[in-house]
């Protein structure tokens, strides 16, 4: 019996073992990068979007053409749940892109709230706070029904923000619609609602969502489906 | 890092570092074996007398095909003698195999083949009593075959040269699967033929702990010093391979000696036969426990039993995290049905959401060796590395078929419940 054998298939399994750690840690690299580009996309989206509405400021709602609000911040909700799901990501690079991810939903938040007050439209979004930490079932489940409603009512707007992320923007959201620590929190129309809301209770709290979607296509405003932005807490 | 991660990185090491084990030493030996086997050609005049033995138990309708398969070996027909025991079958196996050993020994002119009954008293008792008749008869070496067996007729010419080193007290062939019909007998087809493949690397290690019903040959003299079959669990042929390596003893495989068996056409029968070889598998291993991390017994002791031992067991723990997550996933889904109704699931490709975990990057590779080990064993059964039907069902399905009677059998082992031959 050789032992020598032994020692060279071992060192065979080990660098088959780095080899595929490096591969990952490549290919998920890769991955934290695109969603950076298109946090980069989205960022100057908004960014246009403002230049948009000052220019709105100066002249009729007609000329809103309806992409306001870009496609990747949705894309993006979805990148960062599965990203979190995963092992292998960089927690660190994962907050770091959660935070600036907060940071755009609250931009384009207030922009839409400037350009529905503008418009004298109904607003159809929500404001999301849920939990990663301990054991939150029914944020889970508050996922679930806001992904579904987002596939109903493309015109809808979700907002969603971690509880406990540690981003002063986050927090100051937090204090001003007085979110309570039980969670899942739902704010619609200005109104906080607590723990799990159903499809029926959110359509209930939010009329215009039925309202919107029946007369979509006539709508100067919401001409064009555009996106929100839902983490659903996968 | 999660219970079931960690489960997962071990499980890929261990099967990463037995597959890449078997592909070096498999590639190491090439150039050897060929040396070796040029060393023992046998001139045929030389050749030494074999009694084949072939136990029957209700084996009327294969019996036959058995015999003349065993007649057709290309071996002189004056140094092969058949002795058919019949182990008390409830059905005409007797009378077949009577009415065939006087039709075939009038025909050659040569009385070499002998039917003889019995009460019957299991596998090995049939066994024994044809070796007892052979060792009167002086012959040197002693073959069996199951009755739904049938023979390559170059096999036995292939193996016997392998006597010519005196350590080697048996030498096993290279068992294929006999007119496979449905897809679990496809499957089997690829599993044989991956048999093929550790068996060899198995004999190059001297570690072979099974000696086939189908074919396996011994020197006479093996049974005087080590006695003969025992009933050991319903896997007689098991525990005569650990007794011969358990007594310092050798036990080569013959690779291109090819070997034809009827495997089970249904799931329940491969169940049954399948929990029966890994029970006795383990109750032979904890029987011969001294043989493990025993120097003395070198790759057996010190790697392939103990492999063994840990892949079962790792098999096991996958499968039930496995059927965990499975349980998971159904209820979750058919939590989030109650809560929004049931949704058209749709898809689109990203090649964001494709899983780069380590542990995914590393199962395909274990994958791809996998199929590498598959098709050479392929190669060596047929000739032929092309991929066939059989590669694709067993790497598809056999994940999920093994766990069904490593668990029953670990269970009968546990609870020390009999586990029956049918």
């Amino acid at each position: 019996m050789n032992p020598k054998k032994y020692l060279i298939v071992l060192a065979i399994t080990c660098a088959v073992f780095l080899t595929g750690f490096l591969a990952s840690n490549y290919l998920n690299n890769q991955k934290i990068d695109s969603i950076k580009n298109t946090e980069d996309q989205i960022s100057l989206d908004i960014l246009s979007s403002e230049a948009q509405y000052q220019l709105l400021e100066q002249s009729s709602c007609d000329i809103v053409t309806g992409s306001i609000l870009s496609d990747e911040l949705n894309t993006l909700a979805d990148k960062l749940s599965y990203a979190e799901s995963q092992e292998g990501f960089s927690s660190a690079d994962v907050q770091s892109l959660k935070e600036n991810y907060s940071l755009l939903e609250i931009k384009d938040y207030l922009l839409m709230q400037q350009i529905y007050n503008k418009c004298g439209a109904t607003p159809t979004s929500i404001l999301y706070f849920y939990s990663n930490k301990g054991n939150c079932t029914d944020c889970t489940d508050q996922g679930y029904v806001l992904t579904a409603l987002r596939q109903e009512y493309p015109e809808l707007r979700v907002y969603a923000f971690d509880y406990n992320l540690d981003l002063d923007a986050v927090k100051t959201l937090i204090t001003l619609y007085h979110i309570p620590s039980v969670l899942p929190a739902l704010v619609m129309n200005g109104k906080v609602y607590d723990g799990f809301q159903s499809i029926a209770q959110i359509q209930a709290a939010l009329p215009s969502l039925t309202l919107q979607a029946s007369s979509t296509a006539s709508s100067t405003m919401n001409s064009s489906p555009t996106s929100f932005s839902s983490n659903t807490n996968r | 890092m999660t219970f079931s991660s960690l489960l997962l990185y071990t499980s890929i090491f261990c099967g990463l570092y037995f597959q890449i084990f078997l592909l070096v030493t498999f590639f190491e030996a090439q150039g050897k074996e060929k040396r070796d086997r040029q060393l023992v050609q046998i001139k045929t005049s030389t050749l030494p007398t074999v009694s084949m033995i072939v136990p029957c138990w209700n084996e009327s309708k294969t019996v036959e095909n058995t015999l003349i398969s065993l007649l057709n070996l290309d071996y002189p027909k004056e140094k092969l003698s058949v002795l058919i025991v019949d182990d008390g079958s409830k059905d005409d196996t007797y009378a077949v195999a009577m009415q065939a050993a006087s039709r075939l020994n009038k025909q050659e002119g040569l009385a070499r083949i002998e039917v003889v009954t019995q009460k019957n008293g299991g596998k090995y008792t049939a066994l024994n009593r044809g070796i007892a008749i052979a060792q009167t008869k002086g012959t040197q070496f002693i073959g069996c075959l199951d009755a739904d067996s049938f023979v390559d007729k170059h096999a036995l010419v292939r193996m016997i040269p392998y006597f010519n080193n005196p350590e080697i007290m048996a030498v096993t062939p290279a068992m294929r699967v006999h007119e496979p019909k449905n897809i679990l007998q496809y499957i089997q087809r690829a599993e044989y033929n991956v048999g093929i493949f550790t068996k060899r690397v198995f004999g190059m290690l001297n570690s072979i702990y099974v000696t086939p019903g189908p074919f396996s040959i011994f020197r006479t003299s093996v049974f005087k010093q080590i006695g003969v079959f025992k009933e050991a669990h319903n896997t007689e042929d098991m525990e005569i391979a650990f007794r011969i390596q358990s007594f310092g003893h050798r036990i080569a495989n013959c690779h291109n000696a090819f070997v034809y068996t009827k495997t089970p056409e249904t799931i329940k029968k491969l169940h049954t036969q399948r929990t029966r070889w890994t029970y006795g598998f383990l109750k032979n291993a904890i029987d011969y426990k001294h043989i493990f991390f025993n120097k003395k017994y070198g790759h057996m002791g010190r790697f392939v039993l103990p492999a063994a031992i840990v892949g079962l067991a790792l098999s096991l723990a996958i499968a039930a995290d496995f059927i965990y997550h499975i349980v998971k996933s159904v209820t979750t889904t058919v939590h989030k049905i109650s809560i929004i109704g049931f949704t058209a699931p749709h898809f689109t490709f990203n090649w964001f959401f494709i899983n780069t975990e380590t542990t995914s990057i590393l199962a395909i590779v274990l994958l791809a060796i996998t199929i590498t080990i598959v098709t050479i064993g392929k190669y060596i059964a047929e000739g032929s590395a092309k991929p066939s039907r059989d590669m694709l069902y067993f790497i598809v399905f056999y994940g999920f078929l093994a766990p069904l009677w490593l668990s029953k059998a670990v269970y009968n082992v546990a609870l020390s419940r009999k586990t029956p031959w049918r």
